[in-house]
């Protein structure tokens, strides 16, 4: 498998435990182009999980396709396949054992690197996802939650996979870590572009990272399959409406930064500044405390872009 | 002993006044120089065959107890027989056990080596099972997903996790085997049983050969015991960070 970003096919994808009459992942059809973030989520029992795992073989197709980069799974060695994904999961599940530079390892090892390279290459990934070069001696149980869950992406990122499949991979973490990890995941990918399949029930973090999101409904079956902005704008049905919530319109405004607006070039004294990379959402919530109708938007650098209004935000 | 001895290789003529010591005439608790006298002749070759006894007994016991815990992981309904007849052999007092294996397999190193061996295999048997149980799932699922064989999930990522449990296993058969093995003296004049019965069949106790040789069965589980715990420091250096 090549190391760039693969496409992922899923065709008619089925799969029905033994035992039950109802299938858990129902003809699932949806493209994850080369590159993107697709979000799988829904409420539990929507097969969220399920439809993950049939991609790396951890659960054996019933009916149905999936395709990486042309090539259907059940065509490779099944441990091939696994190493060519990366695959985080929220219990992380390190190798309590190993320092963290041997979890890092795992993959390359089994491919037979060389020791020095695989030391080179987990000194790079820990500065990749954040964390001091210091920390590849240390054992699993001397991190935090939140920097388990960073070697988690590191080791999944190892032997630098097409694709990455992501079990719910911050969601045993608390909100505000949560956030950073969600930030620092989306910087990474500007720069790694990897096709990754993450699953997740908050319909926050789905909005936030994906690029598409297939909303699944109990049964495995899709409900659907867009981007953040038409799936807010545009929900299908009354499912999809509510799942996503009430506030559908607000959670659409997260996806915009204001920096991304019209600005009015007068500058106004005395208006509370805004960082360009604020989302609208965050924008409306601070002119309503403040009980302003406008704010100025400022760059990097500090110096004003222009003048945002409160009906620029809602228009 | 009386008269004169000569050295080895016929040198120099050391008298021997052939007089017991002081010590020696009151059946003191510790008489060196009986030690000294006795040491190359009696306890060395005692302590020397105590540790083979004990070797051997946790060698064999551990590559069966080990056999049966795969089987049982493997199949798991077979682990409740596999734990009752492990503890079956446990629970027969030792004595009883050297002698209902005497019609067997005689008065022999092999009757002894089968209580013992038995007697470890309850111990070991448990503590591998449980040690390799004790793998977390979400640990099984990532080696699994990234494309670990089975062979390889349980040589690099089970039985290194396992290692605690079992080094503990080990720890406390080779303990309890070095205690046990003293009785084989009942059978076999092998290890350090045999100067301890020595000592307790002389009519009036002779006190000095049964400290001595007591004293070496307590030092060598000790000092196992130690080294063991030394291992398990050792061989599992991030067991003591949870």
């Amino acid at each position: 498998m090549p190391t760039e970003a693969a496409e992922l096919v899923f065709d008619e994808a089925t799969k029905v435990y033994p035992g039950r009459d109802a299938a858990a992942v129902d003809h699932l059809s949806l493209t994850v182009p080369a590159g993107e973030i697709c979000v799988l989520v829904g409420p539990s029992g929507g097969g969220k999980t399920t439809a993950l795992k049939l991609v790396n073989r951890l659960i054996p197709l019933t009916s149905g396709y999936i395709r990486i980069d042309g090539r259907q799974i059940g065509d490779y060695d099944v441990t091939e396949l696994r190493r060519s994904i990366g695959y985080v999961i929220q219990q992380v599940g390190l190798f309590p054992h190993m320092s963290v530079e041997a979890n890092i390892g795992t993959v390359p090892r089994l491919l037979g690197r060389p020791r020095s390279w695989i030391k080179a290459r987990s000194a790079e990934l820990l500065e990749l996802v954040g964390l001091d070069p210091s920390y590849a001696k240390r054992f699993p149980a001397q991190l935090s939650g939140g920097e388990r869950q960073r070697v988690g992406l590191a080791r999944a990122l190892a032997a630098n996979p097409p694709l990455m499949l992501m079990d719910e991979p911050f969601g045993a973490i608390d909100p505000i870590v949560r956030a950073r990890l969600q930030d620092e995941f989306l910087r990474l990918q500007q720069e790694l572009r990897k096709t990754v399949v993450f699953v997740t029930h908050d319909v926050d973090e789905a909005i936030k990272i994906g690029d598409r999101i297939a909303i699944l409904r109990e049964g495995g079956r899709l409900a659907q399959y867009d981007t953040p902005q038409q799936i807010l704008d545009h929900p299908v049905d009354e499912f999809v409406a509510d799942f996503v919530g009430r506030d559908r319109a607000l959670k659409a405004l997260t996806l915009k930064t204001v920096g991304e607006l019209e600005l009015s070039p007068e500058s106004q004294d005395g208006l509370p500044r805004l960082p360009a990379d604020t989302s609208l959402r965050d924008a409306l919530a601070i002119l309503v405390a403040e009980r302003r109708d406008a704010a100025v938007v400022v760059g990097a650098d500090g110096s004003p872009l222009g003048v945002v209004t409160r009906e620029d935000l809602l228009r | 002993m009386t008269g004169f001895r000569l050295a080895d290789g016929g040198g120099p003529v050391i008298p021997n006044y052939g007089e017991p010591s002081a010590c020696l005439r009151h059946n003191g608790w510790f008489c060196t120089d009986w030690i000294h006298e006795h040491w190359g002749d009696t306890l060395q070759p005692a302590l020397i065959q105590h540790i083979q006894l004990t070797l051997i007994a946790v060698g064999i016991g551990f590559v069966i107890a080990f056999g049966l815990a795969l089987v049982a992981l493997r199949f798991g309904f077979l682990d409740p027989p596999l734990g009752v007849f492990t503890d079956f052999l446990y629970m027969i007092p030792s004595l009883a056990l050297f002698q209902l294996l005497v019609p067997l397999s005689g008065l022999t190193v092999t009757t002894v080596e089968i209580a013992l061996v038995s007697y470890t295999l309850f111990i070991l048997y448990r503590n591998i099972v449980v040690g390799l149980r004790s793998v977390p799932p979400d640990v099984l699922e990532s080696a699994r997903g990234m494309g670990l064989t089975r062979r390889q999930t349980f040589l690099r990522v089970e039985l290194p996790l396992a290692m605690p449990a079992i080094l503990s296993g080990l720890r406390i058969a080779i303990v309890a085997t070095i205690s046990i093995a003293t009785v084989a003296a009942f059978l076999i004049q092998d290890g350090l049983g045999a100067p301890i019965f020595d000592a307790i069949g002389t009519p009036d106790l002779f006190k000095t050969e049964l400290l001595a040789a007591g004293g070496l069965a307590i030092l060598l589980a000790l000092t196992a015991d130690l080294l063991l715990a030394f291992a398990q420091r050792a061989l599992t250096p991030w067991n003591r960070l949870r």
